[in-house]
Formats: structure tokens, sequence, C-alpha cells
């Protein structure tokens, strides 16, 4: 161990407080959060691969079949066409409905101590890891995308159109992974942030028009189905993904339910997050 | 003026009436420069009294202020003013060390022209800088510690909290850990606050030594004054001549095996985990 000089001056906090603004502090400050996930990934990017069985399984088989029987009525489109953005979807849920387990684990560890103590807003950590899951699902969109192309759907490959099914994967991923973390919150426990991710999933999937349209569900489903934000997910991605759009919302309103709906989740897994190191 | 003054800190879990206090009514001054060691057994609420001073955990009632700022009112001022070293793993292993570094040393607003320079700066301070692009889980207890001490001074912080620093380390790398701890004194003046099982390094490291018991402070002083409070143990045969720190803590905490503690499971399990990991 080598003794240092005293060049720097000591203590620099104390000189020269830089008061930026905090709009712009908070999002550097998730930005670094979301480069710390980011980096975790980079040394580990197999895990990005390893789901993906399930969405290559969902279209060759189930969307396979289900094209044959055309039971589904899915307006002027094919149903494998009709199904794609909701497999894109569930596979974003499926992946980032268990991130808190990422953080109980953390937890478990101690490293969460660590970034806790930081000056940072505890929402900008949360931004962080939700930013974290997005570029995980990305991975999603990629598979996806190959499998998809080489069934025939049609596609839309306007690098636009391509931007725009990125954010809406990232804006879902964001959503229900700070769902899982909120869980995470308030359950301390793996088995029990797994026990809530399993019991989620599924209703989630279902009680929305990911491969079936609202119009043919039970009254009372219509209701559950409006109300979940999954809907408004596939319902973009339709809008965005296909050659002809084919969403039941305007892309506007979609966006605007995502946005804002993780927005409070934000905000809201923020305030709970110190719970985790109490 | 005192760097860290805690006055009837409390802290209690559950209502009011349902258990006494995690920590009850503490008061403490800290100098600046000053090497002070928290001592008692398990449950005794030592973790409870760092977590709310870092402001991990909120007080009941009470309050403290360190480098003049409250842990209550002013609690980014206090994270930005202190380093922490927390008893259970604060690294991330799946990155290298010099990731490790650059992750936090964003997160506390390092400038970023000074970023590379401290980074380096502070690799070479702890001996890392060989292995600053290895990934940390092939790194050995004592050289995690290490690394650890860095993340938690990079942005030079004049108070240092450090919960079991020397936990499941070989005797070599404990003695390499007092030896920067009593570094980091000699050259930035850095206070250190810290927790600990081994007599041998309070009575090494520390100027002043406190005993909780039972969430209250039942001793404090330098360590010779400590031991001179204690009467002489004669009846033990084959002891040394000379009263040592252990015949201190056993003084004052004489029925800590007796009692129950709250958390024991956990805080087992974790201390445990941590010697594993580091061993």
């Amino acid at each position: 161990m080598t003794r240092q000089p005293h060049a720097a001056p000591l203590n620099d906090w104390a000189n020269g407080t830089r008061v930026t603004a905090p709009i712009a502090d908070f999002a550097a400050k998730a930005l670094v959060a979301a480069e710390l996930e980011v980096r975790k990934l980079r040394h580990d990017p197999i895990q990005l691969f390893t789901r993906a069985v399930q969405p290559v399984l969902w279209l060759t088989i189930f969307g396979q079949v289900f094209t044959q029987v055309r039971g589904i009525p899915t307006g002027g489109l094919s149903y494998m066409d009709f199904m794609t953005p909701g497999i894109l979807a569930q596979s974003v849920l499926f992946m980032s409905i268990f991130t808190g387990l990422l953080v109980i684990w953390e937890k478990d560890l101690g490293i969460l101590h660590k970034l806790m103590v930081s000056p940072a807003p505890k929402s900008a950590l949360v931004l962080g890891k939700a930013i974290g899951a997005g570029v995980r699902c990305l991975s999603q969109l990629l598979i996806v995308y190959i499998v998809a192309a080489l069934l025939g759907v049609g596609l839309s490959w306007r690098p636009l159109d391509i931007l725009g099914v990125a954010t809406v994967v990232m804006l879902g991923a964001a959503l229900f992974s700070t769902f899982s973390l909120i869980v995470a919150c308030w359950a301390q426990t793996h088995e029990r942030v797994m026990g809530v991710g399993q019991l989620m999933m599924m209703p989630l999937f279902f009680a929305s028009n990911a491969i079936y349209p609202i119009d043919i569900m039970p009254g009372w489903l219509q209701v559950v189905s409006r109300l979940n934000p999954l809907t408004y997910m596939v319902d973009a991605l339709r809008n965005l993904m296909l050659v002809e759009p084919a969403g039941s919302y305007s892309l506007g309103l979609s966006m605007s339910i995502l946005i804002g709906v993780s927005a409070l989740l934000i905000a809201f897994c923020g305030r709970l997050y110190p719970r985790l190191v109490r | 003026m005192a760097i860290i003054a805690i006055q009837d800190l409390t802290k209690r879990f559950g209502p009011k009436s349902a258990s006494r206090p995690a920590v009850d009514g503490f008061s403490l001054t800290v100098e600046p420069g000053e090497i002070f060691g928290l001592l008692g057994p398990n449950g005794a609420g030592k973790s409870t009294l760092i977590k709310m001073l870092t402001t991990l955990l909120p007080a009941t009632s009470g309050q403290a202020t360190i480098a003049g700022c409250d842990i209550g009112r002013q609690p980014m001022g206090v994270q930005r003013r202190i380093g922490y070293v927390p008893q259970a793993l604060s690294v991330d292993g799946t990155l290298t060390g010099y990731e490790n570094l650059l992750i936090l040393a964003k997160l506390y607003g390092v400038p970023r022209r000074q970023r590379l320079d401290r980074i380096g700066a502070v690799l070479q301070y702890v001996g890392l800088e060989s292995v600053a692009h290895r990934l940390v889980n092939t790194y050995s207890g004592g050289m995690i510690r290490r690394l650890e001490m860095a993340q938690a001074t990079l942005h030079r912080p004049p108070v240092l909290f450090l919960d079991e620093p020397t936990v499941g380390l070989d005797p070599v790398a404990r003695k390499a850990m007092w030896d920067l701890i009593l570094q980091l004194r000699h050259d930035y003046g850095t206070t250190v606050f810290l927790t600990t099982h081994f007599m041998e390094e309070a009575d090494v490291l520390c100027d002043r030594i406190a005993m909780l018991y039972h969430g209250q402070q039942v001793a404090i002083g330098t360590p010779a004054a400590l031991k001179a409070t204690v009467p002489h143990p004669e009846t033990t045969p084959g002891a040394s001549p000379e009263t040592t720190m252990d015949d201190v803590f056993i003084h004052y905490t004489r029925n800590a095996l007796t009692t129950e503690t709250e958390g024991g499971y956990r805080d087992t399990s974790t201390t445990r985990r941590t010697a594993k990991r580091l061993g």
C-alpha cells in the first residue's frame, strides 16, 4: 500500500456543493443505476437467451395450430399476425415479473445497502432497475422477430416502427418489473416474490388481448382486460409491429397509459424501496 | 466540534408496549480523527445503531448529526459525508473491481474529470491496481474487503462506518485492514466508527470504546480506562496476569449468554455467510 500525497483537497464535498437541477440529477443517477445492470449483463450475456424457448414454442406450436383452426375472429388479420405482438408482450411480461427476485438476492448479499446509502434518489435506483429490465427484454424482441419472420408474419421493417416496438418493450418491461419490485418491498423473501409472480403472470396474460380479441370475452372479463396494462402494451405493439397497423386504440392512448402507470409505480416503489434494507 | 453527535437516539421495532427498544436512549460524541469502537454481544443493537447513523433506518426518537448534518432531516447530506462498509457484501461479484468503483463514483457525483484519477489512486491505496480488471468473484476475502474500503472512501468522506470490518478474515488480511484504517486516519484525518467482536482489534485500533448491552450504553472510555474499571480476574487459573479487553467485555455483558436475542437466526446466518464468503 502506497501512501498518497495530500494532493486533492480533502472532503471536497464541502466546497462548491454542486446544486444541479434535481431532474437532471435524477436522470443522471437513474442512468448510472441502469449502467450497473447493463454492465452485469455484458459479463454474462448468455442469460439473455436462456428464456428464448417460451416465445419460440408459443409461436411455432400454439400459433401454427390455431392458424389452422380459424376459430378466433381477428378481422382481416391472419392469426399468426394477430398473436405475434401478443407473444412478444407475453415474454416481456414473463421475464420482468420476476425482477423482484434479483433485488431480494442483492438485499440478501448486502449489495443493496451500499446503493441505499449513496446520495441518489431511491426512485432513480428503481428507474435504473426498470431500464435494466427493459434492456434485458430487448433480447426477446430479437428472438420474436427472427422466429416471426421465418414463419412469414407480415412484420413492418421500417426503422421507425422497430424503434417504436423497442420503446414499447422497454416501457412494458419497466412497468412489470417495477410492479415486481414493489412486491419485493412488501414480501421480502424469494419464495413470496416467486409466488406472487406465478400468481400474477397467467391472469395478466389471459385477461388481456394478447392471444384473442377483447370483443369475444364475457362482459366481466372485458372489464378486467381493459384495466390490464398488458392490453395496452399489446395494442401498441399491434400498431407498430405489423405491416398493417391493427390496434384497437390509438398509439398515443396506449403509450400514455404505459408511461403514466410506469411513472406512478416507479414513484411509489421509490418510497417503499428503503424497506428492503431495514 | 464533535463530528458525530448522538443524543438520546432510540429505535423501537413494533408498538411501544410490545418490546424493549433495540437501541435505548443512546448518546455519544465522537471527535474528528477519532477511531471509535462499538462493542457488545450479538443482538445488543450495534447494527441497528449503525443503520440509523447511516440513514438506512429511521430513528424512533432522539437525534444525531454527522459532520453537521441531521440524520433525519438531511439524509442526503449525511450520505455525501459518510463512507459505509456493511458487514455483508457490498461489492458486486459479477463486475470487475474497477467497474464497482466506477459505478459508485458516478452515483456519488465525483466529477467526470477526476473520476479516473480518483479510482486509480484509491486502487493503488488499497493495493488492488493489478487486479482491477478482474471479476470480483475471483478475489480473495481480504481483497474484497480492501475493495469495499476503496469504494467507501472514493468520495473522500470525513466519517467512515465499518460494521465488523474484519469478520471472516485470516490474521494477515486482518492486520492489513488494521493498517489501512490507521493509514486513512493518518493521511486524511478520517473519523472511523466501527463495530467488532474481536477484543484485540478494539484494543489495538480504537481510541475509545463504548459497550452496548440491551440497547444501552453500559461503559465508555479508552481501552486502558475500561480495563482499569474491571476487577482483576485472579480467580481464573492460568489467565494472563493483565486485564484484557476480553475481561472487560465479559464484565459488562455477563448475562449475554443467558438472554434471548432478537433476530438471532438472521444475524447468525448473515455473519456465517459473510465469514464463508471472505474465508
